[in-house]
């Protein structure tokens, strides 16, 4: 087994081992402490992509001294390798850029409370990342559900707190039902291990045993699954927990929390189910049908926000919807299309609320839109940010979201029933996003009676927005290397 | 046609600069509706209705929904469970070779008589590792939740004498609780018990003792820095003894840790320390949930 493959198990335990001293620290040393655990899982965890990258495979690590369906293991190849390493980076560059409004934000007794579950956060979703065991996967989305609902309160005033409660009841019926789909199926299986639950499953699929519970637990894990990545009918907490939290937090929650449910229900259909039996049960339809309501759902009720992190967050809807109607077109190129999207959109979105954190920073904290004219002039380096952002999930040439809706659209062909609707969507749900968008940007660079003097945003942000900013262009341009390990990473999972 | 196309210019210009409020309503005083006769649009109607009616019926709709929903739950489940297979029934799927290795070689591999405590705390640590952080992040968002400012806190708490029964009866039982803790804690790998039971027992002890004796008397032994520091050591320890033990497991490294004979107390190596570590944790976590709920402060 090459060195390489202890980075993984290393990152969740610096993490975890960082997140507990950070609570005996002072702030500002905690918080320190958290960028530095966030940069080393990110240069781990590219050690870990470039070495898969040479050699694509898939590793399997064992947690302790007893093989795997004993003991706990954890699995992983060039995919979780590209994952996790994007995930980190959005983790350093959000806590980066988030720095000054965190401090301006949370009381200072509570910002090591604050990091201590940044740091979870990040542990849980690296193991959540990698996990090959379907309990653990449910330990670490329990660690993942408090940790988050706690930074969404961590600003400690009325409406953080009562959104942070909207968020646990969802997130907690979520929990809930994907518990109950696990004990159902290790009552019909004998199994938690993915690999050994696969093989059982096969062998019910083909003697046609325990359908109904086989049917009941794929409905559960998928909507439980569903609630917690705010997929159409269960997004209502989403603008809510978005538009309350700090600036870091809400970056973080849009761009990387989400996507680790998903990144689960991938390994749910990929490893545990089967993907050709879950798309023989047709759940993949359900999924394009809600995916296909949540894109122009989003968008519309985007256009109706008047608060700019609330247009910011019912995109996250429409966005999240293209992901599930990619992967419900049931065929590995939409797969491929469903995690480059959900790439970009976690690199773009988490840029988008950090930019707009900055934009209403430098307004006087005012967060309606008609508050932010000419914010622009006064945070150049947001203003920019929001710009590329915003050119990005409208779907322009030469941004990251024009890789990925180009993927999509292209990946329609492979299942041709879907093809027409999936086009005409794309189209809509482009000229719907266009639509906000383009009135936020022209808000904020609008010049008439407003204020154009340069509000300093502090050092840190501008470090932060800047690999944002840097981020997003490269993966504009050079996508194909990336589709080309997610290729692989799929083959391989 | 020409006031209706300025009007659209000017809804227009009003969304660009990010002004217009589709929800917002304009508010206009109404004139007064003189005698003559006006028969109302479906949509005043509409109106009066939701202004009058709308939140009472909209509280029945909702409880009628959330009673649906539940009802649904609660048939799919009991339908489900009635295809599933019988319980206690030998032949079923969760009687495989992965019990079999616990219940057979347990004793031997782990060392630990208590083939409970072997599962958890040797086979499956990572998962446990993970319970016991969701019990650290639970006692953290509380205290983060709950705990009052410097400034804020009440100088003097009213500590009005307690009946002196539930003093006496104390008195005898605190001592025997956290004894019994101790016991269940440092037998875990003997017989059943273990961190999480013994640490429950001895944080009720510790309640006890602070509800009966006044919360002045247990503030001066138990402070919110031993605990924090206790748990922070506890928290530590395992990480560490954990990520030994996984990283040498994954690199087939021994470890060098000894078992011992199976059935002495210091026996089945990492499992005692981790025992305590999680029995600690367990301890601190429920006496300061109890603490920060009852007075916002430990």
């Amino acid at each position: 087994m090459p060195f390489v493959a202890n980075f993984p198990f290393a990152c969740i335990l610096i993490t975890m081992v960082c997140g507990i001293v950070s609570s005996v620290l002072k702030s500002k040393n905690a918080y320190r402490l958290n960028i530095f655990a966030a940069s080393v899982c990110f240069a781990l965890s590219l050690m870990l992509l470039l070495f898969m990258i040479n050699e694509p495979t898939s590793i399997t690590y064992m947690m302790g001294h007893y093989p795997a369906p004993w003991g706990n293991e954890i699995r992983f190849g060039p995919l979780e390798a590209l994952l996790a390493t994007i995930f980190c980076f959005i983790m350093l560059s959000s806590l980066i850029a988030g720095r000054k409004d965190a401090f301006i934000d949370i009381k200072e007794s509570k910002i090591n409370t604050f990091c201590l579950m940044m740091n979870l956060l990040l542990s849980s979703i690296l193991a959540l990342i990698y996990t090959n065991d379907l309990f653990t996967a449910y330990v670490f989305i329990e660690i993942n559900t408090l940790s988050a609902c706690a930074l969404v309160m961590a600003k400690g005033n009325g409406r953080s707190i009562s959104s942070a409660f909207r968020y646990l009841i969802m997130s907690l019926l979520g929990s809930g039902l994907f518990l109950l789909s696990i004990i159902l199926l290790y009552s019909v299986t004998g199994h938690l291990l993915m690999p050994n639950i696969y093989e059982s499953v096969q062998i019910l699929i083909a003697t046609n045993e325990y359908m109904v519970p086989l049917t009941v637990i794929i409905g559960f894990a998928v909507t439980g699954i569903a609630v917690k990545s705010a997929l159409f009918p269960f997004h209502t907490w989403l603008s809510f927990a978005y538009e309350s939290s700090t600036c870091a937090a809400s970056s973080i929650l849009s761009g990387i929390v989400s996507k680790a449910y998903i990144i689960l229900l991938i390994k749910i259909f990929y490893r545990v189910i089967g993907f050709e039996n879950i798309v023989a049960l047709k759940i993949n339809n359900v999924l394009f049908v809600l995916g296909a309501i949540a894109m122009i759902a989003g968008s519309i009720s985007a256009i109706k926000e008047t608060k700019i992190k609330r247009i910011v967050a019912q995109s996250s809807v429409s966005q999240i919807g293209y992901i599930f109607v990619a992967m419900g077109l049931g065929t590995q190129a939409g797969m491929i299309a469903a995690v480059l999207h959900m790439i970009v959109h976690a690199l773009t979105k988490s840029m988008l609320f950090s930019a707009s954190c900055g934009l209403i920073a430098a307004s006087d904290q005012k967060k309606k839109l008609k508050n932010l004219k000419g914010a622009a002039y006064r945070n150049p380096i947001a203003g920019i940010g929001f710009v590329i952002g915003a050119l990005s999930m409208i779907g322009i040439p030469f941004f990251a979201g024009f890789a990925s809706k180009y993927y999509i659209a292209t990946a329609s062909i492979s299942s041709p029933e879907k093809m027409g609707v999936l086009l005409a969507l794309i189209a809509v749900s482009t000229v719907l996003n266009a639509i906000y968008y383009v009135k936020v940007i022209s808000v904020i660079y609008n010049k008439k009676d407003s204020d154009t003097k340069r509000v300093s945003s502090g050092n840190m942000y501008i470090l932060g927005m800047t690999m944002f900013i840097v981020a997003n262009l490269s993966l504009g341009i050079f996508y194909q290397p990336i589709v080309d390990i997610i290729t692989i990473g799929l083959q391989l999972f | 046609m020409k006031t209706m196309k300025n009007k659209i210019t000017a809804v227009f210009k009003k969304f660009i600069d990010g002004d217009f409020d589709i929800e917002a309503k304009e508010i206009k005083v109404k004139p007064e509706i003189k005698s003559e006769h006006k028969e109302q649009s479906m949509k005043e109607r509409y109106l009066i209705w939701h202004d009058n009616h709308g939140v009472h019926s909209f509280k029945t709709i909702y409880a009628g929904c959330s009673i649906f929903v539940c009802v649904t739950l609660a048939v799919i489940l009991l339908y489900t469970v009635s295809y599933l297979p019988a319980y206690g029934n030998p032949l079923n799927p969760a009687n495989n070779e992965v019990s079999d290795r616990y219940t057979e070689f347990g004793l031997e591999e782990t060392g630990a008589v208590n083939t409970v405590a072997g599962m958890i705390l040797d086979y499956r640590a990572f998962d446990t590792f993970g319970e016991s952080a969701v019990l650290f992040v639970a006692a953290s968002i509380v205290m983060m939740l709950l705990k009052k400012d410097e400034k804020k806190r009440s100088k003097h708490l009213e500590d009005h004498s307690r009946d002196p029964i539930i003093k006496h009866i104390a008195q005898v039982i605190v001592p025997c609780l956290l004894i019994f803790g101790v016991y269940l804690v440092l037998n875990g790998h003997l017989s059943p018990g273990g961190g999480f039971s013994g640490g429950a027992v001895m944080g009720a002890g510790l309640i006890l003792y602070s509800s009966a004796f006044g919360y002045r008397k247990a503030s001066k032994v138990i402070t919110d820095k031993l605990l924090r520091n206790i748990v922070f050591v506890s928290f530590c320890f395992y990480a560490v003894a954990k990520g030994y033990s996984f990283f040498t497991g994954a690199n087939h490294i021994p470890t060098g840790i000894p078992l011992g004979t199976a059935g002495n107390i210091i026996s089945s190596g990492l499992i005692l320390p981790l025992n305590i570590a999680v029995g600690l944790i367990v301890t601190c976590t429920m006496y300061s949930f109890y603490a920060l709920f009852n007075k916002g402060e430990i």
